[in-house]
This record gives C-alpha cells, structure tokens and sequence, in this order.
C-alpha cells in the first residue's frame, strides 16, 4: 500500500474501498498483492506460503479461544468484562509478528489475543480469565489486564486512553537509554478509533513528536467504539491523519489482510526505532461481535450483520489458501482440530489452577516493604496496637 | 547541622540524588529554563542537561502517564505538578495507572515514580488554587502519601521517595517553602509510614501534619505559659498512616485534637478520630476534636481566606474545650 499521506488521491480510492469492502474487490486487492510475481524466486513463495500458513493457524487458535471465552463466561467461569478480538485476528497476528523480541507492547483491554500471537500460553491465557494463581497476573488483572513482563507485554488497560501515556512514557525511557538506530527497541501501543476523541490521545501524540520517541501507535479501527460508529466520535474519521497535524507520518492499512499489516508495522516500527519518530498506523477491520460477550449489539440491523458475516476474515482467509494451494482441504481440518485441542488444554490448565489464597490479598499492595501499611484481613480491625 | 529553608531543602536533596542515581530525572512543567514556578528545581537544568531536567508542555494527563512509563522501564522520575490542582487532570493516570499497575498485573512491573506538588491556601490564590486535596490521595491504597512540615523532613522524606519503589507523592506547602531549619548533612532517609513526636506533652496531644504542625507547635508553646502541656504528633505519612504512634500518644495523654487545613468532611482528621476511636478508646477523657478549613471553596479576600483556614485562635480555643470538658485545669496538675 502507498503512503496515502504522500498521496492524497490514492488515499481517497483506498477509503472507498476500505468502507464500502465488497467481498470481491477486497479479494481480488488481496489476491493481487500477495499473489507472488511470476519471476519472483521459489524460496520467497514457500516463505510466504509458510507465513500463511502459520497466520492461518494462528488466528485459527485465536478464534476458538474467544469463541470458548464467550462459553466460558456464560458457564460463569470467567467474571467481570470480556471483549473479544472476534473479526479483529489478522490484524491481531499481522501486529505481534512485526514486533521484536525486545520491542515493548502497551494495550487497551481488548486483548487475549495480542497474549497468545505475542507468544504467551493459552492456558495462562486462560487461567487469567478465569481468575487463578497461574493466570498472567495471577488472577490480579483479569480479561482486561493480562500482562507478562518478561516478554515485555506491558499490559492491557481498562481505561480508554489511559494506555497511551504510559506507552510514550516507556518510549521515552527507550530514546533516554539508547541511541535512535537498528538495534534500538521500540514501543507499540494499541488503541481503538473511539479512543481518538480522548485528550490522552492529543496530549500523547504531542509529546511523541516533539521529544521525538520509537512508539508507533496503532489504531484498531474496527469502526464502532460500543455502539457508536467512528464517524459519529471523530470529525476526522480518517484517523491516520490526525498525525499529521502533530508532524509525524500516519498510514492507513487493511486490517484484514495479515501480511499488509505486518509489513505495514514492520514499517513503522523501522522508522520508529532508526528515526526515533513516532507513527500513527490505523488498521481497518470490524468487530463481528458486541463490545463484550454480554452485548447483543442490537444497535446493528439484521442487513449489517448479514453483511458482517459476510466479511469473517477467517473462513475467507481459508478457503483462499486451499484455492491458492498453500493449504489442503486435509491440512486446514487439522489445524482447525489441533487449535480446539489447544483451547481445550488451555481450559484444562485454567481449570486445574489453584484459586488465589485470600490470605495474599496485601502481597502485592507495595513492591517495597513500608512501615504501617495495613495488612490485615478484611473485616479485621486494622488497628492492633 | 546547617539552618536551611524547606526549598533549599527539596532543591538540594534533588541534585543530590541525582547526582547518586542516574535513572532519576525530573519531568514537569516550567523546572528547566524556568526552574520552577517556586524554584524548586534551580540550577538542575544547567547541571544535568535537558534530558534529565525535562521541561514538559501543559500536559498534565500525558506527561504524568508518560513519567509512569519510564518508571515501568525502570527510570525514576520525580515529577513536579506546578501546584497540586493541576493534578486532577491527571488524576486517571495517578489513580488507575500510578497506584494500579504494580498490584494489577500481579507484582510484575514495579512503578517507581515520585511526585512533587505544593498544595495549601493561605497565599489569596483564591478557589481553584488554594487546595489541600490530600485526602483524595490519602484514600488511593498502592499509592504512598508524605507530607513533610520542616527541612529536615523534606529532605529524609524526598529522598526516600526517589528510592521508594513504589509511587510516593510528595505533597508541599507553599507556606512553608521559606521556613527554615536544621537540616542533617549527608544522607537522610526519614522512613516513609512513620510519624514522630514533634513535642512532647502530658496533657493533651494535637495530631496535624504539615503547615498545620507550625501551628500546632505555636499552640503549644503558648500554652506551655498556662501550665498546658501539649504533645504535637507530626503525622509526616498521611498513607500508610502510623497509626501506632498517635495511638500511644493519646492514650499517654488521654485526650486528642485534630488538626488539619483540608475541609472538615471526609478529611484527613476524620480518619485519625475514627482510629484514635478504635485504638485508644478506653483511655480517653474527652471526644477527638477536630479543627479543619471552613467548608467553601477557598475566597481570595484576605479576611475571608482568613476567617476558612484554621489558624492558632481556632486550635486553642478547641484545646480548651476538651480540657474544660474533662474539668482539666493545668494549675491542679503542674
Ligand atoms: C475513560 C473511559 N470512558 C469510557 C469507558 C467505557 N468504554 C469501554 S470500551 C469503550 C469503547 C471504546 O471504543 P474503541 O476505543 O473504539 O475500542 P474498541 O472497543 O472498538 O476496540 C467505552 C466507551 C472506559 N472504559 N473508559
């Protein structure tokens, strides 16, 4: 995809074409950009095939663990909020497969995905959701706040907004730290488009272009923030635009096609990391579900959701492997089989982790020991002189 | 020990920890070219470069999330709010962020961070610049609240909140930042959570905390000439809340004031009453009074602000009213 900021005309087409996606023409964008040049060399094709087949497989384990949230939630195993990443996958493996190890991720709350493909295992995935000890967070943090230090996953935030903050704080520690080149880390921070209206969103965006920070900030655009669509909470519904004003370079992506995300971010997170400049990257997708499990979504009418169905990225994604023969009927089957043995274990280990001990309520209350802090049970008087 | 002011204090307790730990820096507004509007930060930005003094745009929300960050990566900045009304723009990211993060992702990621912020009335700064919000922080578990009352105290507490791992607020008062004091040279660490016994007495202990033990003192000396004697207990952490030491005080002395500049109404003192209640009941001779800011929005007419703030008159008065409560007269006992 061109830079659309270089060229305002081509960016018209593509918006078109991006929200008014006819099956066909997405298909056949699709089928041209990766359709592999007729001199391209062998090894590049098997290597985009394998990509593919893994993205494939990928999204594959990602669905069936949102679709057994969602059951889980209704057996009442998982509390609280659940928003799931139902529709939203390719641009959910396009994203992790562009990050470096070394690279640190910020989120919003709309998350078990980004865990699993940034490599983190379904099953404390799981057991996070369902509030145990072996959970991410240890049964802490819950579908919103999974997080994982070690691989730098930074977290899932509740708030709307208030991940960006942070994520251009730890990128100011990055350009305090290192030098602006090729091995310098970087910072992704996810976002939706509603979240675009929040004044965290302006002040962070200033600050990332005036200190000059690695952050690229991706924004999820899957058109609708609950109920309200992105043209009703943005006057400029073109989000990547909004970098414009604040002087750094924004780009507007299909967020259906995992490949032209990856390649996309890689992009950004490049230019991040060897200009020490921030990026505005906007995928464009649609959340096939409600906001979370609970919501029905009856702001959308019957037309729009036979329209949503209409555009599943996955089934889609898999009928055009087996078309394009980077697939077998055969092998599509067994990885869809194998990503249901992947749920089911990782409900095994969620399911067989231990409760948290409510005698560790204050063990995580301060990271340092403090004189007086109180660390009695609940309902104990707190005061034992 | 050297005589030094609270400012001087705070400055020099900052290019001193500086100058030992090159992860701290300072983020706010105005402390670099500017040196701060109370100058506080004078002559940092000169020693150590902008990249350690960082002058911020008026951006409180992000740049309070952005000192988060840098602490989650293991920085430690110290962060100063020109004054502490301008926090409640970034109440989200010290509320939900700040004080969240360490215990909401399960101890993994720690947030080191310091914030600075004079607070308090007194200056005719009027309503929306006048306030001693401390008790909207107070109330925040995760997040560590201190609240020096002299230099010495300024500096032991300001320098083990840079070490602190954890979120701590330094809350200042701008009626103090020219009171001087001996000040220990070399390192010293005041332990945050701990209070002290700023005077000792026999009769009565006034429980305050900051601007409010100026007072409590001056009370005390005064009344000293009665034949009153007055323990003040300096609270210096309002959390965690030593609540051993004010406990132990009042059940010495049998009977307790309050004394505080936040409005009365879910105050800081309604706090230490209700667990002077709990942990000193059977001791005491009297109720726990308190004495606290009119409840209105700071005025800027100077008898006006006056007349809101609790002053000397105001904890005297109340003083007397306990011990005459309880048939208290201090010639008897002297
Ligand atoms: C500050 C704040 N306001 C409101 C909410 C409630 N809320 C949760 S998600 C959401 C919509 C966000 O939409 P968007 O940013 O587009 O993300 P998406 O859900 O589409 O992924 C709202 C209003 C919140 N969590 N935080």
């Amino acid at each position: 995809m061109s830079d659309p900021t270089e060229d305002p005309a081509s960016t018209e087409d593509e918006q078109t074409e991006a929200e008014q996606p006819e099956l066909d023409t997405t298909e056949d964008e699709q089928t041209e950009a990766e359709q592999p040049e007729p001199d391209q060399p062998k090894g590049e094709q098997t290597e985009q095939s394998e990509t593919l087949r893994s993205y494939f497989q990928q999204m594959t384990v990602i669905r069936r663990f949102e679709l057994k949230a969602q059951e889980m939630y209704q057996r009442a195993e998982i509390g609280g909020y659940c928003h799931l990443n139902v529709g939203e996958e390719a641009t959910v493996v396009g994203l992790m497969d562009a990050m470096e190890e070394r690279d640190y991720l910020f989120a919003n709350y709309r998350v078990h995905g980004y865990a699993i493909a940034r490599g983190l295992d379904p099953g404390h995935v799981m057991a996070e959701l369902f509030g145990r000890t072996d959970g991410l967070a240890g049964g802490w943090g819950g579908s919103m706040h999974l997080a994982d230090a070690e691989s730098r996953f930074m977290g899932g935030y509740g708030i709307v907004g208030g991940q960006m903050p942070p994520a251009t704080g730890a990128a100011m520690a990055v350009s305090h730290r290192q030098e602006a080149g090729p091995e310098s880390e970087a910072v992704m921070c996810l976002l939706g488009e509603g979240t675009s209206a929040t004044g965290a969103f302006h002040e962070t965006l200033n600050l990332a272009s005036l200190w000059g920070l690695p952050i690229v900030f991706v924004v999820i655009n899957n058109r609708v923030g609950m109920s309200t669509p992105v043209e009703q909470a943005s006057a400029e519904p073109e989000l990547f635009r909004k970098a414009e004003s604040y002087r750094f370079e924004g780009r507007r992506v299909d967020g259906d096609d995992p490949i032209a995300v990856r390649d996309a971010a890689r992009a950004a997170l490049k230019q991040a990391r060897e200009e020490h400049r921030p990026f505005l990257l906007e995928t464009m997708s649609y959340r096939l579900r409600g906001h979370s499990v609970v919501d029905p979504a009856r702001y959308r009418t019957d037309e729009e959701r036979a329209e949503l169905a209409a555009k599943d990225l996955l089934p889609r994604l898999r009928s055009r492997l087996i078309e394009d023969g980077v697939l077998s009927e055969q092998e599509a089957d067994t990885i869809e089989r194998d990503a249901d043995e992947t749920i089911e274990q990782a409900v095994e280990v969620a399911g067989a982790s231990e409760s948290p001990d409510p005698s560790d309520l204050f063990t995580n209350a301060y990271s340092t020991e403090v004189a007086n802090a109180p660390r009695a049970m609940p309902g104990d008087r707190v005061i034992t002189l | 020990m050297p005589v030094i002011s609270y400012r001087e204090a705070l400055n020099s307790t900052l290019r001193s920890e500086m100058q030992r730990d090159e992860d701290v820096f300072l983020i706010g507004e105005e402390i670099g070219t500017f040196e701060g509007s109370y100058k506080i930060t004078e002559g940092l930005l000169e020693e150590f470069g902008p990249k350690r003094v960082r002058d911020t745009p008026i951006s409180e929300e992000g740049f309070t999330g952005i000192a988060i960050g840098a602490a989650m990566l293991g920085l430690r900045p110290v962060l100063e709010y020109m004054t502490l009304n301008f926090s409640l723009l970034a109440l989200d990211q010290v509320v939900n962020h700040a004080a969240k993060i360490y215990t909401m992702f399960g101890g993994q990621t720690a947030v080191p961070m310091v914030i600075r912020a004079p607070g308090g009335g007194g200056q005719q700064l009027a309503a929306t610049h006048s306030q001693n919000l401390e008790v909207w922080y107070a109330h925040v578990p995760g997040l560590k609240l201190v609240a020096p009352s002299n230099p010495a105290d300024a500096k032991g507490l300001l320098t083990a909140a840079i070490r602190d791992d954890d979120p701590v607020i330094v809350l200042e008062n701008l009626s103090l930042y020219n009171t001087k004091g001996e000040v220990p040279d070399g390192d010293h660490v005041t332990e945050i959570g701990t209070a002290t016994v700023a005077r000792q007495g026999s009769d009565i202990t006034v429980i305050s905390y900051s601007r409010g033990i100026r007072t409590a003192l001056q009370v005390a000396e005064e009344l000293e000439e009665d034949g009153v004697s007055v323990e003040v207990v300096d609270l210096r952490s309002l959390r965690p809340l030593d609540r051993r030491t004010f406990c132990e005080s009042v059940r010495r002395t049998t009977r307790a004031v309050v004394h505080e500049d936040d409005w009365l109404s879910y105050g800081i003192g309604a706090e230490v009453a209700a667990s002077v209640q709990e942990g000193a009941f059977d001791f005491l001779d009297a109720p726990v009074r308190r004495v606290a800011a009119a409840e209105v929005p700071l005025p800027y007419a100077k008898p006006l602000e006056r007349a809101a703030l609790p002053d000397t008159d105001d904890l005297r008065r109340v003083i007397r009213d306990v011990l005459d409560a309880t048939s208290f007269t201090g010639q008897e006992k002297s």
